[in-house]
């Protein structure tokens, strides 16, 4: 199964170092899912891991190769990569669109074999994007356009998957549509999924391995249930929580102690008197 | 060997082969749509070529400019035929394919149907060289290499100026329309300074015209694209690529840098070699590729070769249009691209306010 590793990894941008000294192990055939407050260098690390970033120093291993020194090509055959907010060509359809995921496996005399077919009829029939392959995808709503490019990653067909992001500017039900997908993805196909997200608690119903990083450092890492709890939270995120069971998954549930709009009431019941009861 | 076709989706038809043994299989996809435009604009391009080389002061019957052109004619039509009216519609033909293939080139890297060799200085280099060769007073010879190494010339400071750890084509757009107002502003400082000939000519040239082309120019023209064509429709599969943006193109395995730049070494050579030949003539890359994308319904590898037939046709039916509208007097044929591409560009303009994104 795909093996994905970074040692010692520093990426920087314009000097700038984001991701510092970074070890980690990606479990194969799992759910990974990166966390952490805005700016910790969770997608500079997923950008790190898929080699569209250079390291400044470090490793990152494919298979126990140096990524950096595989064909691209060869990379893209075995680690697909979504980020955030793609914008596809006006006036693509979706066959089309998820068809140039085939790309690494083409060649001049290859163009479009029947694997090829094959891998993109897959593609949609997984992401449930059948019925759209004739229809332009500027035309699509957000959770159908992200399912269309999640079509792409599949047709590429890699043993690793690293999505950035992929449920950002969806509303909550297909946000939950996007995450249900890739869960099924990783169960019924066995890819490993590494996923950064912005949510905490969709990071902890969905994962197996939950890595919280903090200002590009690995701050704890394991399955959420052991390492999601209110110390955690207000280390890595600055925030006072409660956490919980999901009462639906039993997973850590993250309760911010704000006071929200119960400062209201609390207002009315500090300016009533006491002894008015 | 056994070869196969099929049509699994209403546009597509694709080939397999599968050699003996080992050998690997061969595939490709046809898109129908692209094909008949294909063979739509080659037959007007046919029927433009037999008016442009059939019509004029001296009318040729289509029978007999075929009897000439197979060496059946007398000399009297062999010298209109193969000497004066060939030429001009073959350069016609072949710069019309240059300018589009430029275009459609540059306009799918950079994502924007507003983007031409015209906008992003190559043009106006060539034009700088060529409209000093002329008002300085140059010996004339030097005008066609001389707009040739402007146009290079511009596309690789453009190049420099824009180039930081990568090329990204936003800038390369921004940092082309800096230097083409630049270098406008060199042309105009010559017009101002030259003598009234020297200047009629220099605008005749800037306005751009395939009259009094030779075979020099057909060959120069027919081998350069005969090597810079199959570049660029090999470079297709990159191109679809690179225009899912650099993230996705880099993930599916895309050589982006060397990509991009193969790319722009064959979108500048094709536009400077036109420049060279006919002069800067209008709109032509600019409104090609949107005629050929908007016919073959694809802005994929297939908007190349649909391109390149759809500025063949363009630039030899303006020169025939050209030719005839005032007659006898005879217009540039960049004033009849101008005229038909500048209403095209508001058309686009106001098409694109009105759904509210770029075309």
């Amino acid at each position: 199964m795909a093996e994905l590793r970074a040692e010692g990894l520093t990426l920087a941008y314009d000097g700038t170092p984001i991701v510092h000294g970074l070890s980690l192990e990606v479990p194969p055939g799992r759910i990974t899912a990166l966390v952490g407050p805005n700016a910790c260098g969770k997608s500079t690390l997923l950008r790190g891991l898929a080699r569209l970033l250079r390291p400044r120093d470090g490793m990152v291993h494919l298979d126990g190769q140096a990524i950096q020194r595989l064909p691209t090509k060869q990379v893209a055959q075995r680690l697909g990569l979504l980020p955030q907010a793609p914008i596809a060509p006006e006036g693509i359809t979706v066959a089309d669109l998820v068809g140039r995921g085939r790309y690494p496996h083409q060649s001049w005399l290859r163009q479009w074999s029947r694997e090829d077919e094959e891998a993109v009829e897959r593609a949609l029939r997984a992401t449930r994007t059948e019925e759209l392959r004739d229809r332009p995808v500027d035309e699509l709503s957000g959770g159908q356009r992200q399912r269309v490019w999640i079509a792409l990653a599949l047709a590429q067909e890699t043993g690793i998957m690293l999505l950035d992001e992929p449920t950002t500017y969806l509303d909550l039900a297909h946000q939950v549509e996007v995450l249900e997908l890739l869960a099924e993805l990783n169960h019924a196909q066995g890819r490993t999924i590494v996923i950064v997200l912005h949510d905490l608690n969709q990071a902890c119903r969905y994962a197996d391995h939950l890595v919280a990083l903090r200002a590009g450092r690995i701050h704890a890492e394991g399955p959420p249930a052991e390492v999601v709890d209110a110390g955690l939270v207000r280390e890595v995120f600055g925030l006072e929580c409660r956490v919980i069971d999901d009462p639906v998954t039993g997973t850590p549930l993250c309760l911010p102690l704000a006071a929200g709009r119960r400062r209201r009431n609390d207002r009315v019941a500090a300016t009533t008197p006491r002894g008015a009861e | 060997m056994t070869a196969t076709a099929h049509r699994r989706h209403s546009r597509r038809v694709t080939l397999r082969a599968r050699g003996r043994g080992r050998a690997p299989e061969l595939s490709a996809r046809l898109d129908l749509r692209v094909l008949a435009v294909l063979a739509g604009a080659a037959a007007g391009i046919l029927a433009a070529f037999v008016v442009g080389v059939g019509h004029g002061d001296f009318p040729i019957p289509p029978a007999e400019v075929l009897a000439t052109l197979v060496g059946q004619g007398t000399a009297e039509h062999e010298f209109i035929v193969l000497e004066l009216r060939l030429p001009r519609v073959l350069v016609a033909i072949l710069v019309g394919a240059a300018f589009a293939l430029s275009g459609a080139i540059f306009q799918s890297l950079a994502q924007n149907p507003l983007v031409a060799p015209d906008i992003i200085g190559v043009n106006a280099g060539a034009a700088l060289v060529a409209v000093s060769v002329i008002v300085l007073g140059f010996p004339l010879g030097l005008l066609a290499p001389g707009a040739f190494l402007g146009a290079l010339g511009a596309a690789v400071l453009v190049y420099a100026l824009s180039y930081r750890r990568g090329l990204s084509t936003y800038r390369l757009v921004l940092v082309g329309i800096a230097v083409n107002a630049a270098i406008g502003a060199g042309i105009s400082y010559l017009l101002t300074r030259g003598e009234i000939n020297d200047v009629q000519r220099a605008t005749v040239w800037l306005i751009g015209s395939v009259y009094a082309s030779d075979w020099g120019d057909v060959r120069l023209l027919g081998l350069a694209l005969l090597a810079l064509v199959p570049a660029a429709v090999a470079l297709g599969r990159h191109l679809e690529a690179l225009q899912l943006g650099d993230d996705v193109a880099r993930a599916i395995g895309a050589p982006v840098e060397r990509a991009r730049l193969a790319l722009v070494v064959v979108g500048v050579a094709l536009a400077a070699l036109a420049v060279a030949v006919a002069g800067p003539i209008g709109f032509v890359a600019f409104i090609a590729p949107h005629i050929a994308r908007r016919l073959a319904g694809t802005s994929g590898a297939g908007a190349l070769p649909t391109s390149i037939a759809i500025g063949a046709l363009l630039v030899l039916a303006a020169d025939i249009i050209a030719q005839r509208a005032l007659a006898p007097t005879a217009l540039p044929v960049g004033i009849v691209t101008t005229l038909l591409g500048a209403p095209y560009f508001l058309y686009l303009l106001q098409r694109a306010n009105r759904l509210g994104r770029a075309v």
